[in-house]
């Protein structure tokens, strides 16, 4: 059952320099239950993805076009206010550094407090209850002592902890995490995936994984969309994506990954790097970077759908043969 | 920081008092930076003996200086230490109207420090409401607020009080006026910079996924953290609050001279200097110094403790 079905979304940003277009057609779908992760590198369009879809695009930015359709509504079209109901309360967020997305100055238990206020009406003292049982289930030790507590007495994987049980405060159907173990060690990364691995399956819930990792998501996701420069460039079930990448780009992503190179050969790195946002050209935008690229590729190659999964690129099925044939 | 540590950083690092280091106010902190440095808790200290002086002024004065009844146009002009008409001893000496210097002083003080703090809230609370607004709504709120703030700065605060004053006329509730449509404007400025760097802080991106409101968000998040900078530009604006009610008072456009505030005190003696009586100037004089370095000295330090760069 889908939960999100974003089509078509273009947002862009007008600057004194031009028009940035920095999400540029993207469509996926979310189910309940499921897990999608948006993986690309920086500048690809994926976190504005996110922060189109909680309608926080902020000047000179704007959705030009496109829908966003959750539970019934065009969040794309949608009112500030009517926008704000939604935001923390069936979809909630989840950022990048939890040294930065907790208001420094505020005890955890009045952030956590306000959280549910602002969108269910009950006592303080029942609101405080439900949320050191938040903080308990994400896994802090002690959580009646630390709900008084200061977000720098925490450290950053705890720090992560309590924003995740912030956003899981009001039961959303959505979570879109932006990048939410880049800031953690390895071993605190583990121990937070581990925790929205429970979460997830215990409720059900859809999650929007926005990473620039694979490695990451490989055990965690259940479908990936791969972005380049402002669109997507190959979707399909995480499985297939890393076992039998069809777009050059998500094989130079794969190929990238230490792991999957021999001891001693050198690591394989994609050539240059992504266009410049302000002039993309009408070629297929990762041409420059391809060392499949032939002539037909300076048309812009459409999103297709070959043998179930969704691939830009003029060669996918070449490439396909070819590498079979190597292998 | 729970074991005890033999390491000197973290000796250092706990102070003895703290059961728990893990709860920790900020305030308990800033208390305790604040009292490191000793300069700061004398100037600390005579500015508490100094307010609760002007609090009890009524107690502590020999005599009521507004009560014109129980002054001893005798006793004018008394130098400090003589024994006045009625036996009792000046020790700061008399005004022209036979005032015990001691006492004009203690209410000047209980004047200019409720002048100073009254206009320097209502000043605050302006300027930091305007400040917030322009910064977290920006464009044609921002500009309205900030261009009026940049007009209001380009004239000299003493011009813009003394019209004022001139218009209106004299009176404690009319300086305060003054000095509020003087002072909010600083503020302002001061309150728009900081949000400006906040507000683009993630806390507050964060804030915004939660759907909290605006008004939760802007009073509840932005301003908290806006407060230091401000509680420091405060206790400065005080002083200057102070110092210009005295020169206005010294113009002659303050207080009425029923009820002398520190600047009427010193304009009054300003004619007899010259003649060797140096204490009807002077020493009003040297109160209103004091209370304005210690205010300064508390403000300065209290700056270098809640400087966010300077914390761990």
């Amino acid at each position: 059952m889908t939960l999100l079905r974003v089509e078509d979304l273009a947002t862009h940003f007008f600057t004194d320099a031009g028009v940035v277009k920095s999400v540029d057609g993207v469509s996926f779908s979310v189910a309940r239950g499921e897990v999608l992760s948006v993986v690309g590198e920086s500048g690809s369009g994926k976190s504005v993805t996110g922060l189109s879809i909680l309608g926080l695009i902020d000047e000179p930015g704007r959705i030009v076009s496109g829908s966003i359709h959750f539970g019934g509504m065009d969040l794309a079209g949608m009112a500030p206010d009517e926008l704000r109901a939604i935001r923390g309360k069936r979809i909630a967020m989840i950022f990048q550094d939890p040294m930065m997305t907790l208001n420094p100055v505020l005890k955890i238990e009045s952030q956590m407090i306000e959280t549910i206020l602002a969108h269910r009406s009950m006592g303080r003292r029942e609101a405080w209850n439900l949320c050191r049982d938040a903080l308990g289930r994400v896994g802090i030790p002690s959580p009646d002592e630390r709900m008084a507590g200061y977000p720098h007495q925490f450290s950053g994987g705890m720090r992560q902890r309590v924003a995740i049980a912030i956003a899981l405060l009001n039961e959303p159907e959505l979570i879109i995490a932006d990048e939410p173990t880049t800031a953690l060690d390895v071993t605190i990364q583990a121990q937070i995936l581990h925790l929205m691995q429970t979460i997830v399956e215990e409720r059900g819930m859809g999650v929007i994984w926005i990473t620039h990792d694979l490695s990451v998501v490989a055990g965690f996701a259940d479908r990936v969309v791969v972005m380049y420069a402002g669109e997507v460039v190959e979707e399909g079930a995480v499985d297939d994506i890393i076992a039998d990448p069809r777009h050059p780009y998500t094989r130079g992503l794969i190929g990238s990954v230490p792991s999957r190179n021999l001891p001693g050969t050198r690591l394989v790195q994609i050539p240059g790097s992504a266009p410049p946002p302000l002039n993309r050209g009408s070629a297929c935008r990762f041409q420059p970077r391809c060392s499949f690229a032939i002539e037909t590729c300076g048309v812009h190659p459409p999103l297709d759908l070959i043998e179930g999964r969704s691939v830009r690129c003029w060669r996918a099925a070449e490439i396909r043969q070819k590498a079979e044939a190597s292998a | 920081m729970n074991a005890p540590s033999p390491s000197p950083v973290a000796a250092k690092a706990a102070t003895p008092k703290s059961k728990s280091a893990g709860s920790e106010a900020p305030w308990r902190r800033v208390v305790r930076d604040f009292s490191r440095s000793r300069i700061a808790v004398a100037a600390l200290v005579v500015l508490v003996a100094i307010i609760l002086a002007a609090i009890f002024a009524p107690l502590i004065a020999p005599q009521n200086p507004y009560d014109l009844r129980s002054l001893n146009i005798m006793d004018s002009r008394l130098a400090p230490g003589e024994a006045g008409f009625t036996g009792a001893t000046y020790w700061l000496g008399t005004d022209g109207q036979g005032r015990d210097m001691f006492s004009a002083i203690l209410y000047g003080l209980r004047i200019s420090l409720g002048v100073g703090l009254i206009a320097c809230s209502a000043a605050l609370a302006i300027g930091l409401s305007a400040g917030l607004a322009a910064a977290y709504f920006g464009g044609r709120t921002d500009t309205l607020v900030m261009r009026l703030v940049d007009l209001h700065l380009s004239f000299p605060p003493i011009l813009v009080a003394l019209i004022l004053l001139a218009v209106l006329g004299r009176g404690v509730d009319k300086i305060i006026l003054a000095l509020i449509v003087v002072q909010w404007a600083t503020f302002a400025r001061v309150a728009r910079a900081t949000a400006l760097s906040e507000r683009d802080r993630e806390y507050v991106e964060a804030a915004e996924t939660l759907g909290l409101g605006r008004g939760r968000i802007l009073f509840g998040h932005l301003l908290p953290n806006c407060l230091p900078p401000l509680m420091v530009l405060f206790t400065v604006e005080i002083a200057s609050a102070i110092a210009l009610e005295a020169t206005l008072s010294f113009l002659g456009v303050g207080l009425s001279a029923t009820q002398p505030s520190l600047g009427l005190l010193i304009a009054n003696g300003f004619q007899f200097v010259l003649s060797g009586q140096y204490w009807i100037s002077v020493f009003p004089g040297i109160a209103l110094l004091i209370l304005i370095v210690c205010i300064n000295l508390v403000g300065d330090h209290l700056r270098d403790v809640l400087n966010p760069r300077n914390i761990r």
